[in-house]
């Protein structure tokens, strides 16, 4: 078989489920949807395995080196002669990649709904939504032009909007829809001015045209770009910073992370694959994208990213240890490790020996897919059992939820970075490229790795340990194989990802690189992440007064952090009190009453003239003589003025 | 015979029909049956130039013909379309089949009602096809008046407070198009015989005196008709008074005949003024697109937030047509489809739930997509339109605007460019509320468990609509490949140096 047309029915199929679920959605069971669903995206996750053979063993390399290969390509949207919108599907290393993880995880969250959402009243329309998000996420990655990627983008941002507000009916998930739509939109105000400066500047929209120009020496587009500087940063760099705020708001980098814990109000399968493994790396992934550019062309810019990248990952960390939705819990934890991987690639340069955090970024990204999507739909099983996110109800769940119970340690063991399982492997290339590059953010990655290691081992044992079990030694997970298979599967990625040499398929030049890794270097992560592991088995073990009592005795850090530190009231200030009190409502009143009021008034001042007038035309004849009589009188009086 | 003229035959025949036929039942299918063939013959029409231009036809209008109308004053009935009026006369046809059967259920008047209906798209359809002044100015008055009628007679509210306001703020457009269309008539004189025909004159080169004069006239006349700022104070008003099916044509249609003046007759005509002036205009866009949008914010009333929402996307079209690049003349075509259809599908959804609840504001509403899916799914896509998604026409439209806006350097062209992408965001704040409000949520008044869903009637003219969103978006380059040519030959007559007498 073909691998252009399986790569092109990858895409294709997903499309085709969504329109079939959701116009003929009606006429079919429920259940049926479920299974159409599930089998298209296996398939598809079959599709991808064997195009991801094809691409990395058997037509992808050339001299020694993966390039990329267009499947096909088409003008969709001619804007003028050099500007248009391709519609295109591009193979390399990290679209491929990409393919791999959004359908395996897609499918693996198609298959555990069908039991989770059962009996729910618009099942097919989740099916539906669920297989829309698919394509739209799989058009993103294999983007040929800038244009079509923000496109895609879009509608990942309504696909997730329409997921999160899948319970339409609760206050709470309407709020939430809209928060993440309107924070993404918001960013996306800035990719899409960066995108516009780019293709002004670059004269094309093509992202291998585009990468070409502004990294090759001596282009005249580079050079039109960094002539002009703005509060020292060059233009160039400054749209692609723009772009990155795009990519910052759908990877809820600081300060436009705040949709993102909002966002666990949609189901938690969705959670799984929309807010934890695929699109909320969209932003990683753009990034690597314009990688060469960044690393070539705006060094300054890419800095700034792994600033941004470094200190999002402590804050989101620091937030979690301190939340008691479990959810949220992991929504941080979400955040910060985007975060891991953002600066991974803010640290990296151009050229050997100085990329290999590009490639330990798409590590991250990819091992961070199975474990997280792992965590979260362990959560949904216990959710599923206790009815409730808040940790206070849950506790000593480990004998009535022994599959759900295995998988989430393993999840953890794999977060924390416990050798050896995935998360070991992919965070050691992360620090040690850091390491090498930028000590500050090393340091921070470094204690940032051990909070992690705290308050994911935080949630473990207040999920599964705490109390005693239950004494009825009940077992939940009765009729739920579409549910445990999935968990399993992941589990065995979580375990053994990170075991794959990805240096040898990912990097940023297409050429095998070798992923730094000393025995020496891992001891002092390894020795922190057991460290706080043991801290929370101390504080979490067992149901004990000393968590509280520490949480009273740094009162202040931890009321602010419980708070999110705040930002959430910060931006409620600014849309409710500056954008609606101070904007929207004197411009609304401004438009009835002053603009409006001119209008009427000009109505009225006619009316009040012809008021004033109207009684010259009175119909009285004499009246009419005598204006006659005096008319003929002031026209002698002219006459006899004039010629006097 | 010309093809054309079956474009004015068929309304008129329409029309007639309603005229002598006593049954409400045969009325409404008269109404149907004739704006469907016109839908059908405006389909035909632009296959038939397509392949003509095709196989190789130049000239800038195609089917041209001239029939001496009154000759004192040299006034020919002379017609011939482009793409662009072809464009614009398949979304004239969509939205009066649309219009016309959202209109079904209408008991009160259904004779005069449906005369008025199809004696408005008798209107539009003849300005779209006029290439002589004249001519132009008579069908762009035609299509006013029934405007009066319409909400005067069926609407709500303060009726007729909003219809006198709608028809005396047009008749003011009118009056200054007219003043234009007069001095332009005068100053070709200078050149031989006097002539109210469009491509004559744009062979002309007018002193720029004589130019600035007009074009400021003629532009903010029409701009009257595209809601321009601070003209634009009718729409809320009238809109939100018009029965569904009006409010369909005023925002579909009338706002599109100012948008097509603007484009064909003040920039076309007077290009050296519009490089001199369009700056104006530029500024009086950007107010209309990020005012209106935050005008719009504040808005409960549903049809009061899209009057607003349409201030503010035609705010594109004026933004498009002053910036004077390519892309931006193909751009600001496109926001006209793109909005009329789209606009008209909003103002259906409303309409359908106004019908039901008898109210529009979002607040009092809530659940309406579990009660009534359709209609709910149909407010939705409208929204997400509105709001620029890929995948329906609002998007490929915008953009096309924003990148061809951006070809113009320049910090005060950037500054506008800006702001008008700003408006993306508040666009999704407005639209994601009314959503949040009205068509999410639970019920929450034990009366709208009685609702309904849509009606075939109601169903068709909804699909339609979508139809046409999706069409163009999804396949925007049959659309380009349609205007295209037209805006480059507008792009090129505005920035051509030499002109032939």
């Amino acid at each position: 078989m073909n691998y252009d047309l399986s790569a092109v029915l990858i895409l294709i199929l997903p499309l085709i489920s969504f329109i079939g679920l959701s116009l003929f959605g009606k006429r079919i069971k429920p259940e049926l949807s479920g299974l159409i669903g599930s089998v298209v995206l296996v398939a598809t996750a079959v599709l991808s395995l064997f195009v991801a053979y094809g691409y990395f063993f058997d037509f992808g390399k050339l001299d020694g080196a993966y390039v990329k290969h267009i499947a096909f390509q088409f003008s969709w949207l001619q804007f003028n002669e050099n500007l248009s919108i391709d519609l295109g599907l591009v193979l390399d290393p990290i679209s491929v990649m990409m393919l791999l993880v959004i359908t395996f995880v897609s499918a693996m969250v198609h298959i555990y709904s069908m039991n989770y959402m059962h009996g729910e009243e618009r099942f097919t329309m989740y099916y539906a939504y669920l297989s829309l998000f698919t394509f739209s996420m799989l058009g993103l990655v294999v983007s040929v032009n800038l244009f079509q990627m923000y496109m895609f983008w879009e509608l990942v941002g309504v696909s997730s909007f329409l997921l999160i507000g899948f319970y339409f009916t609760k206050p709470s998930a309407i709020a939430a829809a809209k928060k993440a739509f309107i924070v993404t939109r918001f960013a996306d105000l800035g990719f899409l001015i960066g995108i516009l400066m780019l293709s002004f500047g670059a004269k094309t929209l093509d992202f291998f045209v585009l990468i070409e120009r502004l990294t090759a020496t001596g282009s005249p587009y580079l050079a039109g770009f960094t002539s002009t500087t703005f509060m020292g940063l060059s233009t160039l760099s400054w749209a692609l910073l723009l772009v990155f705020a795009g990519g910052a708001g759908k990877s809820a980098m600081f300060p436009l992370h705040i949709w993102l814990p909002d966002a666990m109000e949609g189901p938690t399968p969705v959670s799984a694959l929309i807010h934890a493994a695929t699109m909320v790396v969209a932003g990683v992934f753009l990034v690597a994208r314009l990688f060469h550019v960044f690393a070539v062309s705006a060094p300054d810019a890419l800095s700034i990213i792994a600033y941004i990248g470094a200190f999002t990952a402590m804050f989101a960390a620091v937030i979690a240890c301190t939340q008691t939705d479990i959810k949220r819990v992991l929504a941080y934890s979400t955040i910060s490790q985007i975060a891991f991987m953002m600066f991974a690639l803010g640290v990296a340069g151009w050229g050997e020996g100085q990329n290999e955090g590009f490639t330990a970024s798409m590590f991250h990204l990819f091992t961070h897919a199975f474990f997280k999507a792992l965590l979260f739909l362990g959560a949904g099983a216990v959710i599923h059992a206790v009815h409730s996110n808040e940790m206070k109800d849950m506790g000593g769940l480990r004998k009535a939820l022994p599959i759900t119970h295995v998988t989430f340690l393993l999840a953890c063991l794999a977060i924390a970075g416990i050798p050896p399982f995935a998360g070991f492997f992919s965070k050691e290339a992360i620090l040690s490229s850091a390491f090498e590059h930028n000590k500050i953010i090393f340091y921070v990655g470094l204690i940032t790795s051990g909070i992690t290691a705290f308050y994911m081992f935080r949630l473990y044992f207040r999920i599964f340990w705490n109390k005693a079990p239950h004494a009825d030694g009940h077992n939940h997970e009765g009729h739920t194989w579409s549910m445990n298979i999935p968990l399993i599967i992941l589990s065995l990625g979580a375990v053994f990802a990170g075991l794959i040499p990805f240096g040898s398929f990912i990097s940023a030049d297409g050429k095998a690189i070798e992923l730094p890794f000393h025995l020496m270097f891992s001891i002092a992560p390894v020795l922190i992440g057991v460290t706080a592991i043991l801290l929370a088995w101390a504080l979490y073990g067992k149901k004990s007064e000393l968590p509280a009592k520490l949480s009273a005795s740094i009162a202040f850090l931890y009321q602010s952090a419980y708070h999110k530190f705040y930002i959430d009231e910060i931006y409620l200030f600014v849309t409710k009190k500056i954008l609606f009190n101070l904007i929207g409502r004197p411009a609304a009143w401004f438009d009835r009453t002053i603009v409006n009021g001119m209008i009427n008034a000009t109505a009225s001042g006619t009316v009040s003239v012809s008021e004033s007038i109207k009684g010259m035309q009175s119909g009285r004849l004499q009246t009419y003589a005598m204006f006659f009589l005096g008319g003929i009188l002031m026209l002698a009086a002219l006459l006899v003025i004039k010629f006097m | 015979m010309n093809i054309l003229s079956l474009l004015i035959l068929i309304p008129l025949v329409t029309a007639i029909g309603i005229l002598i036929s006593k049954k409400d039942q045969t009325i409404k299918l008269i109404a149907l049956l004739g704006s469907v063939t016109q839908l059908g013959v405006a389909i035909w029409t632009t296959l038939l130039y397509m392949s003509l231009r095709k196989a190789g036809a130049t000239g800038d209008m195609l089917f041209q013909s001239t029939i001496k109308w009154f000759s004192p004053l040299h006034i020919f009935f002379s017609t011939g379309v482009d793409g662009i009026s072809l464009t614009m006369i398949l979304l004239t046809a969509m939205v009066v089949v649309a219009g016309i059967l959202v209109s079904w259920k209408i008991v009160f008047q259904v004779k005069e009602f449906f005369f008025l209906i199809v004696f408005l798209s008798l209107g539009a359809f003849g300005f779209f096809i006029s290439t002589d002044l004249f001519m132009l100015f008579f069908f762009l008055e035609l299509a006013v008046i029934p405007k009066y009628l319409l909400i005067g007679i069926w609407g709500s509210g303060k009726k007729e407070y909003s219809a006198m306001k709608l028809a005396l703020m047009l008749m003011f457009g009118s009056a200054l198009v007219f003043l234009g269309i007069v001095g332009l008539y005068y100053a070709s004189a200078a050149f031989g015989v006097p002539t109210w025909n469009l491509q004559q004159l744009s062979h002309l080169k007018l002193p720029i005196e004589t130019q600035r004069v007009l074009y400021i006239l003629l532009f903010t006349g029409f701009g009257v008709f595209t809601a321009l700022f601070p003209f634009h104070t009718w729409a809320p008003d009238g809109h939100s008074s018009a029965p569904t099916a009006a409010s369909m044509f005023l925002a579909g249609i009338s706002m599109k005949l100012g948008g097509y003046g603007c484009l064909r007759v003040a920039t076309y005509l007077l290009p050296d003024a519009a490089r001199e002036l369009s700056w104006i205009f530029i500024i009086l866009a950007s107010i209309m697109i990020i005012y209106g949008a935050f005008a719009t914010m504040m808005q409960k009333d549903l049809k009061y937030m899209n009057a607003y929402s349409s201030v503010s996307h035609c705010g594109f079209v004026i933004l498009g047509i002053a910036m004077l690049t390519k892309a931006a003349i193909m751009g600001a075509v496109m926001q006209m489809v793109s909005h009329g259809i789209m606009t008209a599908l909003f103002f259906a959804a409303i309409g359908m739930i106004y019908d039901r609840a008898h109210t529009r504001q979002a607040d009092e509403l809530g659940g309406m997509l579990k009660q009534v899916p359709f209609i709910g799914t149909a407010f939705i896509i409208a929204g997400l339109t509105s709001l620029g998604l890929p995948g329906f026409s609002g998007f490929v439209s915008e953009m096309t605007i924003f990148v061809g806006a951006w070809e113009q350097t320049g910090i005060f062209y950037r500054v506008a460019t800006i702001l008008a992408c700003a408006s993306i965001v508040v666009t999704a704040v407005y639209i994601l509320r009314a959503i949040g409000l009205a068509i999410w949520g639970s019920i929450q008044n034990k009366e709208h468990l009685k609702f309904k869903d849509a009606s075939w009637s109601e169903r068709t003219a909804s699909i339609l609509l979508i139809a046409g969103v999706v069409f163009i978006g999804v396949f925007p380059f049959w659309l380009i490949q349609l205007i295209q040519n037209d805006s480059i030959t507008i792009f090129n007559k505005i920035y051509s140096a030499a002109f032939a007498i």
